[in-house]
């Protein structure tokens, strides 16, 4: 077993979540609620992380983030270290792979909020940040622990982006998939195995744990 | 209009409308009118849901709208109670929370005894604790009436706040609005499609169709003379 890319996993894992869930609420919240003729462009865009394969999206991260690119020598220049095959780097990368992950149940959440709600929020007397908080927060709880779910588990198991940006680099960019790959090709199936099975225990837990608790959630809502 | 509540909007598009009324404290003007005529709209306009391309909207005194002077005060910043077809309780929160949402402008610790005073007053004293969904349907609708006083507003809106429950409760819940109007200072504009509603409700009425007001006036007056076959065709009263 390889504590060390189980544990760069977690941290991945968390720090993505971390960074990315409030974002995606922000963004989440404008897309249900915007009339924009360009939502559908927008949405497109937020979707295509989900389609397009790893490694083409891996292929323009690298392109994007490397020495030669300009927010490759801007990131650089401010924090004196690359951005390709470091955990930043592959931080980054996590992020814009698990935009789908994040803001499709977050919108789609605070779509079933639906306008009444904000509507007799707003007739109460609530702004913006009260009525966020008070009201489409605790309905769209749901939906924002699914998408929780949802980017953790999957940066646990992503494996083509960040073998393309990160490459396998121990205690800096080996994740706990890649250290899977490493043991296949080193024909330790045994250790592949049990990495196999932690991947997998977590993962499972990890869902089950957001169906029960979007599920009690639900029932206390009516 | 010094007090009360004086509207005037117009637009072309997406859908026409044109309307213009004034409403005194303590008055229930009723909109009538079949689907799709413009009166919820004209409702949602009051309550700065929707923005008429042109119009002066004041109440109270406060200009709430005047496109001419771009003026367009946000929803919150009107203090309009609105009681919403569908409730729009939230569905988190008990009968109580829910009243208390509209109190935020009160200190903290006043809130509850106001509310349930609200809820007194509508005759649910005894459901507070009770989240919508365990509320029967007109109970509901009392719980939103109660929400929409709590903010002492200066303009009660109701859009068909009996269309959701059956002939029984509605008759119970026109009696109660009966006796409710009679203590309300400020003046209510009443979106309804029944004429039982206008008869014992509403002290004047707009007929309105197509998003124009065909006629207005005193209830029994129009009742009584419709202007032409059309109203009296929307009217029910041929």
């Amino acid at each position: 077993m390889d504590w060390e890319a189980f544990a760069l996993s977690l941290r991945l894992g968390a720090l993505t979540v971390l960074l990315l869930i409030p974002l995606a609420i922000l963004a989440g919240r404008a897309l249900a609620v915007s009339r924009s003729r360009g939502k559908p462009a927008i949405e497109a865009l937020v979707m295509l992380p989900l389609v397009l394969p790893p490694t083409v999206l891996g292929f323009y991260l690298l392109s994007g983030f490397g020495a030669g690119s300009f927010a490759g020598r801007a990131f650089e220049a401010v924090f004196g270290t690359s951005l390709v095959f470091t955990f930043e780097g592959l931080l980054l990368a996590s992020l814009i792979v698990n935009i789908p992950f994040a803001m499709q149940p977050i919108q789609r959440a605070f779509e079933a909020v639906g306008p009444e709600l904000r509507e007799a929020s707003a007739s109460c007397g609530n702004g913006w940040w009260r009525s966020l908080w008070r009201i489409e927060l605790p309905l769209a709880w749901p939906g924002i622990l699914t998408g929780m779910a949802l980017t953790f588990a999957h940066t646990l198991g992503e494996f083509g982006v960040v073998l393309m940006v990160g490459g396998s680099i121990p205690g800096e960019t080996r994740t706990i998939s890649i250290a899977i790959y490493d043991r296949v090709q080193a024909f330790d199936d045994a250790a592949a195995g049990e990495m196999a099975a932690v991947l997998l225990v977590i993962s499972l837990a990890t869902i089950a744990l957001t169906f029960f608790l979007t599920q009690r959630i639900g029932r206390r809502h009516g | 209009m010094d007090k009360g509540l004086s509207i005037r909007v117009a637009q072309a598009a997406p859908f026409p409308l044109e309307a213009a009324f004034d409403v005194a404290p303590g008055e229930v003007m009723a909109l009538v009118g079949p689907s799709g005529s413009g009166k919820t709209t004209v409702l949602r306009s009051i309550a700065g849901f929707h923005k008429p391309q042109q119009g002066r909207i004041v109440c109270n005194g406060v200009t709430w709208l005047d496109s001419a002077a771009h003026v367009s005060l946000a929803p919150r910043e009107r203090r309009a109670g609105f009681v919403f077809q569908s409730y729009a309780l939230f569905p988190h929160m008990t009968a109580l929370e829910n009243v208390m949402e509209a109190l935020s402008d009160r200190p903290r610790g006043d809130r509850e005894e106001a509310a349930r005073s609200l809820l007194a007053r509508v005759h649910l004293g005894t459901h507070g604790e009770r989240r919508p969904a365990e509320l029967s349907g007109g109970e509901q609708q009392r719980v939103a009436v109660a929400r929409a006083l709590a903010r002492r507003p200066d303009v009660l809106l109701m859009d068909e706040p009996f269309s959701a429950v059956d002939r029984m409760t509605r008759r119970k819940l026109r009696q109660e609005l009966e006796e409710l109007r009679r203590e309300l200072p400020m003046p209510v504009v009443l979106v309804t499609h029944d004429l039982d509603d206008v008869r014992r409700l509403a002290d004047r009425l707009c007929v309105m169709h197509k998003g124009r007001i065909l006629q207005s006036g005193k209830t029994a007056e129009v009742l009584a003379n419709p202007a032409d076959q059309t109203i009296a065709d929307l009217l029910d009263i041929g």
